[in-house]
C-alpha cells in the first residue's frame, strides 16, 4: 500500500477525566490468547529472518533443492557483490540525502502554515484551508504524468530537486501541525508579543521549542515515507547514478538480477533493517503519533 | 468525514485568536502569507497545478513528441475516455484491483480488530512486544518487502513450499499460477498492513470506558456478548476510518505486482495504476495515461464517499 491519504486524526472517543482506559486487569488472561499472538508474531518475523539468512548464503544454498532455512556457511559475498558490482553505496547516499532533505523541508514548511493557520488572522486562510484539505484523498498516481512533463521542462529530472520537492508538500503535515497548533495557549504567545517579539520571533523561540514532540512524529513519519517510496523516483530517476535503494532494488530484481536471490536479499537488508532499528528506538513516538494522527509513514 | 465536510468543521473552528481585540492591519495579512509562502507556492507547483494539467492531459493525445512543447498537444476530446470503455487491458486492470480491494481490505482489518482487542483484553504482559513486532512490516519498503515475499513463494527455493514440502505436499508455482497470483499478492498486503488496522484499533479500544464493560458484564454479558454490544459499537467512528484510508490506499495497489509478477500470469494481477505506469512510461500514450488516472481518482472519491453515506446511515 502506498502512503496513505488520511484525514486529521482518528475519530476515536477521547480518553476523559474520570474514564478509566479499558484493560484485562479484572480478567484473567488466557494462556490461549498468548499461544495464538506468538503463533501470529511467528509469521510476522519469519520473511525478515528469511530475508537476513538469505542474505548470509553462498550461492550453492540457492540451487539445492529441497532449500534449507538456515545458511550451510555464512558468507558477505551477496553484500560485496552490491558493493563491488553494483553503486549500492552510491544508491543509499541518495536515498538518505532525500530523506533528510525532505524532512527538514517539511518540519519547517509544514509548522509554518499550521501556525498561520491555527493563530494568525489573514486574507485567504479559508482558500488555502479548502485547496489543501481538498488534495488529501487525490490517489498519488494523478500528479505523476504532470510532475515528470514538468520536470522534463525544468531540466530537473535526474537531479535532487527534481526528486525532493514534490515531496515537500504533503497535506497530512499541515493538518497534523495545525491540529497541534490550536492547543498552544494564546496567552503564551500574547505574553511573547507583550514582550516586544514579532510573529517569527514567537514561532521560532516559543512555539518551535514545545512543539519538539510532534515534530519528531513527524519527522520520523517523512523520513520513512521518503526512504520507502518509489513510483515517484522511478520515474524521476532514470541515470543509475540518482537512483534510491527502492529503485536500484525493483530496477535489478526485475530485469537482469532476477534470479540473484542472495543479492537481492542482501539489498533489501539495506533498505529494511536501518528503518527497521530506528523504528524499534523510537517506536513510541512513531506507534502513539500513526495512533493519534492516523498519519502513515 | 467527507473532505467538504471536513472543510467546514475546521473553518468553523478556526477562531482567530492571535490578534483578538485588535484591528485588522495590512501588517496581518502579510505576516499570514509570509508563513504560508513557503508551502503554498510548493503546493500549487508541484500539487495543485499538476491536478488540472492532468485533467486537461487526459483530453489530449500527448506523447513523447510532446514532452519538449507541452502546449502544442492535440485536444482529442473524450476520445481518451471512450477508448478506454472498449480496452480488454483497461478492465482487466480494474477488475484485479476491486478483486484485491474486496478481499483485501475486510481480512486486513478484521485481522488486525483481533490483536489489537486480544492485545487490549487478553493479556497482561508482553504488549510492547507484540505491539512493535506485529507493527514492523508497516514501516518497511514495499518493495524490499516484495523482493522477499517473491523469494519466499519460489516453487523450487522457497521457504513455504519447503514447509508444505516438509509434510509431504507439493506446493504449487504461487506467483505464475493465474489463480492463485492475487491471492498471493493479497497475503502479503495484508501480512504488511494489518500492524496499521491494529494500532488504530488498539487507540480506539483503549479510549472505551472500562465501566461499560463492567455494566455489560453485571448484566451477565459474556466476552463475546461484549465484544458484539459493548466494543464494535464504541468503534464504529475507528472502524469508518479504517475502511476508507484502507480501501483508498488498496486501490493505488502498484509496488506489488510490479515487482512479484511484473502484471501477469495473463495480466490477472496488473492493477490500474500499473496500467497507467505502462502507458505513461513504457508506451509514453501520456495522455492515454492521465485518463485511466483520472478514472481512479474518481472511483476513490466515490468510495470514500459511499462509505462514509453507508456506514454511518446503517446503525
Amino acid at each position: 500500500m502506498t502512503a496513505i491519504p488520511a484525514p486529521t486524526r482518528v475519530p476515536a472517543p477521547r480518553k476523559g477525566a474520570g474514564d478509566h482506559v479499558a484493560n484485562s486487569s479484572r480478567r484473567r488472561s488466557s494462556p490461549w490468547v498468548y499461544i495464538a499472538l506468538t503463533g501470529g508474531l511467528v509469521l510476522m518475523i519469519g520473511p525478515f529472518l528469511w530475508m537476513v539468512l538469505g542474505s548470509l548464503k553462498p550461492e550453492a544454498d540457492f540451487l539445492r533443492t529441497p532449500p534449507t532455512f538456515l545458511p550451510s556457511t555464512i558468507t558477505t559475498d551477496n553484500y560485496g557483490r552490491l558493493f563491488d558490482q553494483l553503486d549500492f553505496p552510491r544508491y543509499f547516499f541518495n536515498s538518505a540525502v532525500i530523506a533528510f532533505a525532505v524532512t527538514a523541508g517539511t518540519i519547517l514548511f509544514c509548522p509554518m502554515l499550521g501556525y498561520a493557520l491555527a493563530k494568525l488572522r489573514w486574507h485567504g486562510k479559508g482558500l488555502i484551508m479548502g485547496l489543501v484539505l481538498a488534495t488529501l484523498m487525490v490517489p498519488a498516481g494523478i500528479t505523476l504524468i504532470p510532475n515528470f512533463i514538468l520536470m522534463s521542462n525544468l531540466g530537473l529530472v535526474n537531479t535532487y530537486p527534481g526528486l525532493i520537492l514534490p515531496f515537500l508538500v504533503g497535506p497530512f503535515g499541515v493538518f497534523l501541525m495545525r491540529q497541534f497548533m490550536y492547543g498552544v495557549p494564546n496567552e503564551l504567545l500574547e505574553a511573547a508579543r507583550m514582550d516586544g517579539a514579532n510573529e517569527f520571533r514567537v514561532f521560532w523561540s516559543v512555539v518551535m521549542p514545545i512543539a519538539t514532540p510532534v515534530l519528531a512524529t513527524l519527522a520520523i513519519l517523512t523520513f520513512l515515507g521518503s526512504w520507502n517510496s518509489f513510483l515517484y523516483p522511478f520515474v524521476m530517476a532514470q541515470e543509475p547514478q540518482m537512483y534510491t535503494l527502492p529503485v536500484a532494488l525493483a530496477t535489478f530484481a526485475t530485469g537482469q538480477y532476477q534470479a540473484d536471490h542472495g543479492m537481492l536479499m542482501a539489498g533489501s537488508v539495506l533498505i529494511v533493517v536501518p528503518v527497521l532499528i530506528v523504528f524499534v528506538l523510537f517506536q513510541r513516538w512513531i506507534t502513539e503519533g500513526i495512533a493519534t494522527t492516523g498519519l502513515k509513514g | 468525514m467527507t473532505v467538504p465536510a471536513l472543510a467546514r468543521r475546521t473553518s468553523a473552528e478556526a477562531a482567530p485568536a492571535a490578534s483578538a481585540g485588535r484591528r485588522w492591519r495590512w501588517r496581518d495579512d502579510l505576516t499570514g502569507w509570509a508563513f504560508a509562502a513557503p508551502f503554498v507556492i510548493l503546493f500549487l507547483v508541484f500539487l495543485a497545478f499538476p491536478i488540472v494539467v492532468s485533467f486537461i492531459l487526459s483530453f489530449t493525445s500527448f506523447g513523447l513528441r510532446d514532452l519538449q512543447n507541452p502546449v502544442g498537444a492535440t485536444f482529442v476530446g473524450l476520445q481518451n475516455y471512450v477508448d478506454l470503455l472498449s480496452d480488454p487491458k483497461f478492465w482487466a486492470s480494474l477488475l484485479n484491483t476491486v478483486y484485491f480491494v474486496v478481499v483485501g481490505v475486510p481480512i486486513t482489518l478484521a485481522l488486525g480488530l483481533l490483536i489489537a482487542n486480544a492485545l487490549n483484553r487478553g493479556i497482561t504482559r508482553f504488549r510492547t512486544v507484540f505491539r512493535v513486532g506485529y507493527y514492523l512490516p508497516v514501516i518497511t519498503s514495499i518493495v524490499a518487502i516484495a523482493v522477499v515475499w517473491r523469494f519466499l513463494l519460489n516453487p523450487d527455493v522457497g521457504l513455504i513450499n519447503m514447509l508444505l514440502a516438509s509434510l509431504g505436499i507439493k506446493g504449487p508455482a504461487w506467483l505464475a499460477d493465474p489463480a492463485l497470483a492475487m491471492p498471493s499478492i493479497i497475503a502479503m498486503a495484508v501480512w504488511r498492513n494489518l500492524g496499521f488496522a491494529m494500532i488504530v484499533f488498539l487507540a480506539g479500544l483503549q479510549a472505551i470506558p472500562a465501566s461499560l464493560y463492567e455494566a455489560a458484564s453485571i448484566d451477565g454479558a459474556g466476552r463475546g456478548q461484549s465484544f458484539r454490544y459493548v466494543t464494535l459499537p464504541m468503534l464504529r467512528p475507528t472502524i469508518l476510518f479504517m475502511t476508507v484510508i484502507t480501501t483508498i490506499g488498496y486501490l493505488q495497489l502498484f509496488e506489488e505486482p510490479f515487482v512479484m509478477t511484473g502484471g501477469g500470469p495473463l495480466d490477472r494481477t496488473l492493477s490500474v495504476t500499473m496500467y497507467m505506469y505502462q502507458q505513461g512510461f513504457t508506451f509514453f500514450h501520456q495522455g492515454y495515461a492521465s485518463a485511466v488516472a483520472y478514472v481512479l481518482f474518481v472511483i476513490v472519491a466515490i468510495v470514500a464517499f459511499l462509505q462514509f453515506k453507508f456506514l454511518r446511515s446503517d446503525a
